[in-house]
């Protein structure tokens, strides 16, 4: 229906069958309200000869809060950007909520709340402004319009702030203004990549809580990025492990921290040791190797720029 | 910065919507197909002029150059007489063309502010809308063609003002609005394909300087075609400014044109922008 050059991807049909065993693996049973909210399999996507995604498996259970953790250039938003229709899916499956971005990218679209890495918020526009653009794109009638934006700024709260321009804000105000552009048409899967980069903890604490008020209150499913594995072991249900465009590790936080503390008691290590963090888990199983291999120079230049922003 | 605390009246919903997350549960039902371009036109238009509204401080500074081609070129060679105009005054013969340039330098700047939306992440998050790259790329266009326009009734007015006898008739203002839209249509999709293609915004700041001139030398707007050498009339002929600057003209000022070809040579080539910036648009979301 559209001019996208995107539509024509081909190559998903052949791809379906390389779906593999793998898939299920991480108990893809999907809950018996539907499919799963977000479903990859066997995802590839390369620029140039690089894979920044190589065969990706991910299953994001509907209702719960789904950390894809990594250090810049693991492929965190590379396999965002798949699953919200903005690349193409070269090879391997992607769902959400059983749907094919490829072939039904505006009804994709419709189901999802999508917070991107950078500061996105319009800061010539006010806060109001800002989120009466996306109630506009997402076809929301104009008689529900305003009291859907305010509810949108309410719940994060900034009801105060709405009506001055977006560049008076603070970084944490920003990105509960882009949960608010994300939240005003009521989307089924939100997407936050890196929502916390950059800021100081108090204002990381407050976006999470507005995070966490909001799926509680709508029972939508997120699915964030963020390399603060402390974050992760705090507010996410469950987490992927990811390095070099793969998921090397799955599960509840706590059932990989005692993974890792059980294993390195049957291998003898040191029994007093602390018990081990996520973080602990993640070398694990990222092995050496993980300077050298974290984020080209665009990488880093870009999220420093975003951490720049939110000062 | 502008300090704007300016409380939009309309949107100041009551209290009582304010508490609860009631209408966040509920989706939107989509719209119907066709009803989708105008509304994300619409969007973009709003935003637009929102921004102007917050911010006036480009209407203005944009408003010296136009001025000074009026009150210093114009009123010159107004008394030099050395460009044949067909009896019209040659300050009048030249403000139509001054509204087009005006209008054009606008729009063709367009693309850096596509540039700088996807560096700041707005354009993959208007991506990720059930927005077709089409809808969002004519929104953008005739949001340009917003801010050209209203940058055209500065113009108007100062041209007014240095007693060009242009029309009130507004049927006639009506064709001119439709004239400047459609230009700065076709002029921002030309920013948007080139930024596209050179995806920086220094190299696009860079071809813009570069062609900004020749187009506009290289139409009517300052001089009739006919003085023109026959290889500078084979660029006026092909160039779209050229097209706008005839229908300006007839409808502002009454002079013979060719407002049929005019207008149909504007929306094609509007057509064909959006058309071309479209296919390049998923280039700048990687």
């Amino acid at each position: 229906m559209t001019g996208d050059p995107a539509d024509t991807t081909t190559a998903t049909e052949a791809a379906h069958d390389s779906t593999g065993p793998t898939a299920a693996r991480d108990g893809s049973a999907a809950q018996p309200g539907g499919p799963d909210a977000v479903a990859c399999a066997g995802l590839v996507y390369a620029f140039g000869g690089t894979n920044a995604v190589d065969g990706l498996d991910l299953t994001v259970r509907p209702g719960e809060v789904f950390g894809l953790l990594g250090p810049n250039g693991a492929g965190k938003t590379t396999a965002i950007r798949c699953v919200t229709t903005l690349l193409p899916v070269p090879a391997g499956m992607v769902r959400v909520f059983g749907r094919d971005p490829a072939d039904d990218r505006m009804a994709v679209r419709r189901l999802l709340g999508y917070v991107p890495q950078q500061l996105s918020a319009d800061a010539a526009l006010t806060g109001r402004e800002n989120v009466t653009l996306f109630a506009r794109v997402f076809d929301v009638p104009r008689r529900e319009r305003a009291a859907r934006v305010a509810q949108a700024l309410a719940a994060v709260d900034l009801t105060e702030a709405a009506d001055r321009l977006a560049k008076t804000y603070s970084g944490g105000m920003v990105r509960r203004l882009e949960l608010a552009q994300a939240l005003v048409s009521a989307p089924r899967l939100l997407i936050l990549d890196e929502p916390t980069i950059g800021l100081d903890p108090i204002a990381r604490t407050g976006v999470w809580e507005h995070i966490n008020a909001v799926r509680t209150a709508t029972g939508m499913t997120v699915l964030v990025t963020t390399h603060y594995m402390d974050e992760a072991d705090q507010y996410c249900d469950r987490v992927g492990l990811m390095h070099r465009g793969r998921v090397r590790a799955l599960g509840t936080p706590a059932e990989l921290r005692h993974g890792l503390g059980e294993r390195r008691r049957a291998e003898g290590g040191p029994a007093d040791g602390a018990p081990p963090t996520l973080e602990d888990v993640f070398r694990d199983v990222a092995g050496s190797g993980l300077d050298d291999s974290s984020g080209d120079f665009r990488d880093v230049r870009s999220t420093r720029r975003t951490a720049q922003r939110v000062g | 910065m502008s300090e704007a605390p300016v409380a939009p009246p309309s949107v100041s919903a009551d209290p009582a919507a304010a508490d609860g997350i009631g209408l966040l549960v509920r989706p939107p039902r989509p719209r119907a197909g066709w009803r989708l371009l105008p509304a994300r036109v619409g969007a973009m238009c709003v935003v637009e002029l929102q921004k102007l509204r917050h911010d006036r401080t480009e209407l203005y500074t944009r408003a010296v150059q136009p001025a000074l081609w009026l009150l210093i070129f114009g009123q010159t060679f107004t008394r030099i007489r050395a460009i044949p105009t067909g009896g019209t005054p040659y300050i009048d013969f030249m403000a139509p063309g001054i509204i087009a340039q005006s209008a054009m330098f606008i729009a063709i700047f367009y693309g850096i502010q596509i540039i700088w939306e996807r560096d700041a992440g707005v354009l993959n998050k208007l991506l990720v809308t059930p927005t077709p790259r089409s809808a969002l790329v004519t929104g953008k266009a005739f949001a340009a063609g917003v801010k050209s326009l209203i940058q055209a009734v500065v113009v108007v007015v100062i041209a007014a003002l240095l007693g060009v006898a242009l029309t009130w008739n507004p049927l006639r203002l009506l064709g001119v609005a439709a004239a400047v839209i459609l230009g700065s249509a076709f002029f921002s999709c030309l920013s948007m394909t080139i930024a596209g293609i050179v995806l920086s915004r220094d190299r696009l700041m860079g071809i813009g300087q570069a062609i900004t001139m020749p187009l506009f030398f290289g139409s009517n707007a300052l001089y009739p075609v006919a003085v023109m050498p026959g290889w500078l009339q084979a660029v006026s002929k092909a160039n779209p400014l050229s097209y706008q600057v005839d229908a300006l003209r007839g409808l502002l000022l009454g002079t013979p044109a060719h407002l049929g070809a005019d207008f149909a040579v504007l929306v094609l080539a509007a057509a064909a922008g959006i058309t071309a910036a479209s296919a390049l648009l998923g280039r700048l979301a990687r």
